[in-house]
């Protein structure tokens, strides 16, 4: 892209590495006796493994000269790692549900359950009257179309062929579907590819989101191993976990909801 | 350590300003404010910029109008000069630390729903460890994967070449405004200032980052930019540029700022934003932030600019498992940070929208010069949370502004001297009482105030000072021969009260906040010799 100049700061940069590195570094601070006595750093959550053994996800280690000169590469192996010391993200069905819908309220979302699509579409009816939503965008989507029979107002279709951004901007709100739901930090994972796309998780001033029970997943791991599993060619260009509505303490530290995206999260869980 | 005993007092502030109105007198007049702001608004900005431009050992060539020896110098005295003004303020110091109070509650609760948050501070410090010292092997597989996404990446080897490159992408895509997320290594390399000089309209859209713009204000804390803002204040601010009605609330004002930006996201031709990991398994950048804008950012302009530091690469997607709660945690005290989201490439077939283009200039800007020292490697694995800040008993006492630096506080202590030279910042590690909270407060371990301490050795190598080496002489050499150690000591016994009460210039600063003791009557040796006789040698 830029010529000559960028090929040859990319050379530059990358020599400049690799002779710095050369000269190997100790350990983390603070971690280095226990890696010296050769036990396992993290008892029965992370394997550390030299950069010749099978590093799980990492067909590259051995490339590293410069890295393995030193210490061996200690990699955490991640797909083995179930992390006991983050925070919890429940073990059955159940307790995830309960920690997510505590974590939301925290975060202050509004979590809704329905027992099906026909109530899921009658507490949208509900809360579009109570707010006096003149028009609400939304994206095609096996889960929120059905839900737009009952809105009591004009609706915007978000997709590819016919976006106007001018347009989104006016709606009082957007309903998506989303990818997962976590757990243990209550947040929504959306993409592009599945959620109408960048802006309409995020410019209108309420953001719906509608999901079914079994999208939730215990850990932020998980979500991520899910989504490298779903969109196994090529991930969508944007995924984004939403944690509570937008927020900002920027004003003397003093917490104000609604900064630039939404001030208001709308959790409709289906059954 | 030069002698500041000869009515250096009232020289300093008169230095300080003749080089504040010099610099003020360069600044390129700005035909294409976006807020009219006043001259002095304008002037302010240029004056920060060319100190700290000045400063750097990267781009010296480019500021020829005050010599390089020079402005640092003034750094050190414009640092002791500021940071006696800020201790002086006892209102800005109250309420800093009303403002970080809040934090540490939310911190400390925050840190319990982690089940061991000890195991995961070695986690993420192993994450990093692991990806800064193979640098050379996953930045290349992160730039193959980024560049298969569709982005585009660009290549700086200093702040001069970042600018270069953005402006040009900026200039391609004809842009008339730019809006930009907050973003501290845009900050580094003063791109607002390049931007505004060639006639682009720059917004910046986190709240805190736009009222230090209308402010003409450098951030004072890189995650907090407007922390020792008070709401007054903010409100008068937006009074004068955006005409709005003075209120004390702040999410009215947060308000003001909200309906301000959205039409804007959707003019901006071009949005800016930084990058807080560089994931080189999938080629992914993540961003991290509040407020919504960051997102607002990289989903309406047309093209995306993102720019980063290498060093921010992580090697698995999976890492960013334990990476962003903990930022999160560590930084404003949350369980996540509100929106942390992954940005592979541009809008893509079947998306409903998204930029046309997306570039990310990767930052060398002395980057290279850490990482060649494995002791202080380890500075590159900092996410800038900011906790070393909020728990810093200097920071909350000096401010942010005393710095005179992008990053302040500890960490920015420790990489200022390796960016900008030692010899010229090495004050910075004398800034610090050495209680080590922010190495425990740091979420991957960095060994920050053994790294100040580091800086001081290293400083004393490479430029020694003479009054420190003669000292040190002296200190030897008496402390080889018991009964010069012995004759000293009761002349310093003896000379004591003298000494408080001549106050000589060499100690006139130290004993201005502090006194001295009441001299014993006798030695330590003789009144151990006169309780233990038998351990008489």
């Amino acid at each position: 892209m830029n010529g000559d100049s960028g090929g040859s700061a990319r050379e530059v940069i990358l020599a400049r590495i690799k002779e710095a590195l050369r000269v190997p570094a100790p350990p983390p601070h603070g971690i280095a006796a226990a890696l010296r006595s050769q036990m396992g750093l993290l008892p029965a959550t992370a394997a550390l493994t030299t950069s010749g053994a099978s590093a799980a996800g990492s067909a590259s280690a051995a490339g590293s000269a410069s890295a393995a000169t030193a210490l061996p590469t200690l990699t955490i192996v991640p797909e083995e790692v179930a992390r006991p010391w983050l925070p919890d993200g429940g073990e059955t069905p159940e307790e995830q549900l309960q920690l997510l819908v505590e974590n939301l309220g925290k975060l202050r979302a509004v979590v809704h359950h329905a027992v099906d699509r026909t109530a899921a579409s009658e507490y949208l009816f509900t809360i579009a009257r109570e707010r006096d939503w003149k028009r609400v965008a939304w994206h095609p989507h096996p889960l929120v179309d059905p839900l737009l029979g009952g809105v009591p107002c004009a609706t915007y279709r978000v997709d590819a062929s016919d976006f106007d951004k001018h347009a989104l901007e006016s709606c009082d709100a957007g309903i998506t579907s989303c990818e997962a739901l976590v757990a243990q930090t209550g947040s929504i994972l959306v993409s592009s590819a599945t959620s109408g796309g960048r802006a309409l998780s995020i410019l209108p001033h309420v953001h719906v989101v509608v999901a079914t029970r079994n999208q939730i997943v215990a850990t932020l791991a998980d979500a991520l191993h899910a989504m490298k599993a779903l969109h196994a060619g090529r991930l969508p260009s944007m995924l984004s976990f939403i944690t509570g509505p937008s927020r900002t303490g920027d004003i003397e530290r003093i917490l104000v909801l609604g900064a630039h995206g939404p001030k208001e999260l709308i959790l409709i869980l289906v059954d | 350590m030069r002698s500041r005993g000869s009515g250096t007092r009232a020289a300093r502030p008169l230095k300080y300003s003749t080089v504040c109105t010099a610099l003020r007198g360069r600044n390129p007049r700005n035909q294409h404010r976006l807020y009219g702001r006043s001259r002095l608004q304008v002037a302010a900005i240029g004056y920060n910029q060319d100190m700290i431009v000045n400063g750097t050992s990267a781009t010296p060539a480019s500021h020829p109008t005050v010599s390089g020896a020079e402005l640092p110098r003034l750094a050190k005295k414009r640092f002791l000069h500021d940071a006696a003004e800020s201790v002086r303020d006892t209102d800005h110091r109250a309420f800093i630390r009303k403002a970080l109070g809040g934090y540490y509650v939310s911190h400390n609760a925050q840190k319990s729903r982690f089940r061991d948050w000890e195991q995961a501070r070695d986690a993420a410090s192993l994450a990093k460890w692991s990806a800064v010292n193979r640098l050379d092997e996953l930045l290349p597989r992160f730039v193959a994967n980024f560049e298969a996404n569709g982005g585009q990446v660009h290549w700086a080897r200093d702040a001069d070449e970042a600018r270069t490159i953005v402006l040009d992408l900026v200039k391609a895509a004809r842009a008339k405004a730019v809006i930009k997320s907050k973003c501290m290594t845009s900050e580094e390399i003063h791109l607002n200032a390049a931007l505004e000089a060639d006639g682009y309209g720059v917004v910046e859209s986190d709240l805190g980052e736009f009222i230090q713009q209308l402010r003409g204000e450098p951030p004072y804390h890189f995650v907090f930019p407007c922390m020792h803002v008070r709401r007054e204040e903010i409100s008068d601010l937006f009074g004068r540029h955006l005409g709005t009605a003075p209120t004390d609330s702040p999410e009215e004002l947060t308000m003001i700022a909200r309906r301000h930006m959205r039409g804007l996201y959707i003019d901006a031709d071009v949005g800016i934003t930084g990058a807080n990991f560089l994931v080189a398994e999938t080629g992914q950048i993540s961003i991290t932030e509040n407020e919504g804008n960051a997102r607002l950012t990289a989903a309406l302009p047309r093209v995306h600019i993102a720019i980063s530091g290498f060093e921010k690469v992580v090697e698995h997607l999976d890492d960013l498992a334990v990476l962003l709660p903990m930022l999160a945690t560590a930084g404003a005290g949350q369980p996540m940070t509100c929106y942390n989201t992954l940005y592979a490439g541009p809008r893509q077939p079947g998306e409903a929208d998204g930029p046309e283009e997306m570039h990310l200039v990767l930052l060398d800007n002395a980057r290279t010069a850490i990482l060649a020292d494995p002791e202080q490697r380890d500075s590159l694995h900092c996410i800038r949370c900011g906790a070393c800040l909020n728990v810093c008993p200097i920071f909350k006492n000096v401010g942010g502004f005393t710095y005179g630096t992008t990053y302040q506080g500890p960490i920015g202590s420790v990489i200022t001297p390796h960016l900008r030279g030692l010899a010229d910042w090495n004050h910075l590690s004398g800034a610090s009482s050495l209680c080590g909270a922010c190495s425990d407060a740091c979420p991957v371990r960095i060994d920050i105030h053994h790294h100040l301490l580091h800086n001081r050795r290293n400083a004393a190598r490479t430029s020694p000072n003479a009054l420190e080496k003669i000292g040190h002489k002296l200190f030897v050499m008496v402390a080889r021969r018991p009964w010069l150690f012995a004759l000293g000591g009761k002349l310093f016994r003896q000379t004591l009260p003298l000494l408080k009460a001549l106050r000589p210039p060499l100690l006139r600063d130290w004993l201005a906040s502090r006194d001295l003791p009441q001299a014993p009557r006798e030695s330590f040796r003789r009144q151990w010799e006169r309780r233990r006789p038998e351990t008489r040698v």
